[in-house]
């Protein structure tokens, strides 16, 4: 094994100086897919910068002179920016714990239970995935929550008790729910995978040493799973950083600024207000805090990722 | 003290008789070694020892305590994998610490036996190191620390060395045999290699489809296999088998005439033996030698020799085209292609009936 890697290290090298002898014409070759690239990265985020720095609001066309961090003061002092990003966060955690724990559980007990009708079990519980956000949160909005024709209603009324409102009491929490419905399945996909690839030679080891099913949970399968639920938790950030269908067809960010989170902020100032400029200066500080999360989480997790196994 | 003892052990898989009743006894500090081709059965007879495979049917008793139903974490056995199943996420030190820390040892204790067995395997600058830093070599030996700090009653090793070089193998052999006569424990080992079997064993168990061929310690299975299967499975190059008819038979012996063209008088004999019955002769490459002239002998064809400098391994054909190979001296001109006369010691051959049962000499049988 060591002289494989060997073997790539020195094939590695041998490339590279190949590499830069022969360099002019790589970059030759590469330089239009790198120049598109650049295109479709700059051009947008070239313009956001702009636009943040002019005054451009739709209803006063004609008006765009520069006002400098103007538009970022004006977002950042507006009264729902703390709440977004309060919202953000607790939203993204929030998702981030249920779908992590709810899938590890999920998937260890998948593996563990041998039941006739596995394999369609398996396939129901990844569905919501394929379900269009849009879809989940008005099913959710309308047969769930809803305070008269959902069924959570029916379960209240059966006992006797006032019916719930939820999306207008708890609108955040019914938001997290919705979102994690969404984003478990894809959880328990991946981690259902990487616990079928766990070795079963040394679980045999494991109970040979005397240790139980939770034992082993503890000692071999979770340490197994840290790589995968590190890919989980790295991509439903991403995601979830971003929601904004299942905000936009259940609360509309309320009320208040209860359900708002920083793409339902960005939204509201550049479509309801019409101020792009604004707009465009709160998608820059959405960038920033989302490489933010990212650094932080790269420091977390990311060795997790680059560690060989 | 331990010993183990199985009883009319049966194990099937999804209605596929796997374990067709195996009775054995192995016996405190013996160094048991399960050998046979792959397929057969070992690993599962193995398992089901250790409790990772529920029995269909039979018992298992240790110490003279049933076990059959026992759980693995309670039968006091430790096993060493073909794929070592070192547990990756931990350090060796963990590794081998895991038994004890599980049941709750005493730190400095545990510490203690984890030292000493990295000690004796060689493993103390290793020890904080993860399994996927380690050689192969010394996953093994990680492997089997993590069994020798638990001081089990009998080691259970499953092919520990086919994963490892041919040099890495024999080295490891050494110190695995070296290992039994340091913690005189019981060990039970399973390969498809018969190197290792005859190496490494003081009792061979023979298994074939199921099956226990034959139980023995291995010259005894090596000088008198009980029948054709382990004949030709112990020992290389293999067993020649040439096919004859009995043409005599008494009390002292019988002749046999082969199908290869020689009338031979051998010492074996048996109340079942009767003129006419098929039989087949075996004989080992180093009972065949060339026969001086005038000397009666088979006649056979040279085909490819292998020189390996103390001996010529030369494969030769009989006349009825079954195949045989003679050791003859390492500095042996190669007579590839050549006619040569072979002289058969009949005190060396091995006749087998015709359900392929060894047929006793005359005068041990009497004895
Ligand atoms: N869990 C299992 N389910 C079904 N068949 C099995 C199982 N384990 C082993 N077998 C079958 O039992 C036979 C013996 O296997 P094994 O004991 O591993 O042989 P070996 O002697 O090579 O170690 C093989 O034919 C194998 O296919
Ligand atoms: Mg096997």
């Amino acid at each position: 094994m060591t002289t494989q890697t060997a073997n790539k290290a020195q094939l590695r090298d041998t490339r590279k100086a190949v590499g830069r002898r022969s360099s002019n014409p790589g970059w030759f070759l590469v330089s239009p897919s790198v120049l598109l690239l650049l295109l479709w990265m700059i051009v947008p985020l070239g313009m956001t910068l702009y636009f943040s720095l002019i005054r451009f609001n739709l209803l006063y066309p004609g008006e765009n002179e520069f006002v400098g961090l103007e538009n970022f003061s004006f977002f950042l002092t507006d009264s729902g920016f703390l709440p977004g990003i309060w919202n953000t966060v607790v939203l993204v955690l929030s998702v981030l714990i249920i779908s992590v724990v709810g899938g590890v559980l999920v998937a260890a007990l998948l593996e563990a239970s041998d039941f006739i009708g596995r394999g369609i079990v398996r396939v129901m519980l990844i569905s919501p995935f394929f379900i269009m956000p849009t879809v989940g949160a008005l099913v959710f909005k309308n047969l769930i929550f809803h305070p008269v024709s959902g069924i959570l209603a029916a379960l209240w009324r059966a006992f006797g008790a006032q019916p719930i409102d939820w999306l207008a009491n708890y609108p955040l929490a019914s938001i997290i729910i919705i979102v994690a419905w969404q984003w478990l399945p894809f959880a328990i996909l991946l981690l259902m995978t990487a616990i079928q690839s766990q070795d079963l030679e040394q679980k045999e080891a494991a109970r040979l040493d005397g240790a139980g099913p939770g034992a082993i949970f503890w000692h071999l399968t979770l340490p197994h799973l840290s790589r995968p639920i590190a890919v989980v938790v790295m991509i439903e950030t991403i995601f979830l950083l971003s929601v904004f269908a299942e905000i936009f067809t259940t609360t509309n960010g309320g009320p208040g600024f209860a359900s708002t989170n920083l793409a339902y902020l960005i939204y509201n100032q550049a479509l309801v207000q019409f101020d792009v400029g604004m707009a465009s200066a709160g998608g820059l500080i959405a960038v920033v805090i989302a490489n933010i999360a990212a650094v932080i989480l790269v420091r977390m997790i990311g060795k997790n990722l680059t560690d060989k196994g | 003290m331990a010993t183990l003892k199985l009883k009319n052990l049966k194990k099937g898989f999804e209605g596929l008789q796997i374990i067709k009743g195996i009775d054995l006894e192995v016996l405190d500090k013996e160094f048991v070694v399960f050998v046979g081709p792959s397929g057969c059965g070992k690993s599962t007879l193995l398992r089901l020892i250790a409790g990772l495979e529920d029995v269909s049917s039979g018992h298992i008793e240790l110490d003279g305590r049933d076990i059959t139903e026992v759980s693995p974490a309670k039968r006091d056995l430790a096993m060493v994998f073909q794929t070592y199943a070192l547990y990756p996420h931990m350090t060796v030190r963990k590794n081998m610490s895991f038994a004890l820390d599980l049941a709750g040892g005493d730190k400095a204790e545990v510490q203690r036996k984890v030292d000493d067995a990295a000690r004796i395997l060689e493993l103390t600058p290793l020890l904080d190191r993860k399994p996927r830093q380690l050689s192969g070599g010394q996953r093994q030996r990680v492997a089997i620390g993590r069994a020798i700090v638990r001081n089990p009653k009998i080691f259970l090793f499953d092919e520990p060395l086919s994963n490892l070089d041919a040099a890495l193998r024999v080295q490891m052999r050494l110190e695995l045999a070296r290992l039994h006569q340091e913690l005189q424990a019981t060990m039970i080992y399973v390969t498809h290699d018969q190197v290792e079997a005859m190496t490494l064993a003081n009792k061979v168990v023979v298994l074939n489809g199921g099956r226990i061929e034959q139980v023995g310690s291995p010259l005894e299975l090596y000088h008198h296999p009980a029948n054709l299967f382990v004949a030709g499975f112990l020992g290389t190059p293999k067993m020649a088998f040439l096919k004859g008819k009995v043409s005599a038979v008494d009390t002292g012996g019988c002749e046999v005439s082969l199908d290869a063209g020689l009338q031979l008088a051998l010492p074996h004999s048996s109340a079942a033996l009767k003129v006419g019955d098929p039989v087949t002769l075996g004989i080992r490459p180093e009972h065949l030698e060339l026969a001086t002239a005038g000397q009666p002998g088979l006649s056979v064809t040279a085909d490819v020799s292998e020189r390996l400098g103390s001996d010529t391994f030369c494969h030769v054909l009989a006349d009825s085209g079954e195949p045989l190979t003679v050791r003859l001296r390492g500095d042996l001109n190669n007579p590839y292609g050549q006619r040569l006369q072979l002289h058969l010691g009949a005190e060396h051959c091995h006749l087998f009936d015709a359900n392929g049962d060894a047929v006793s000499h005359a005068l041990r049988a009497a004895a």
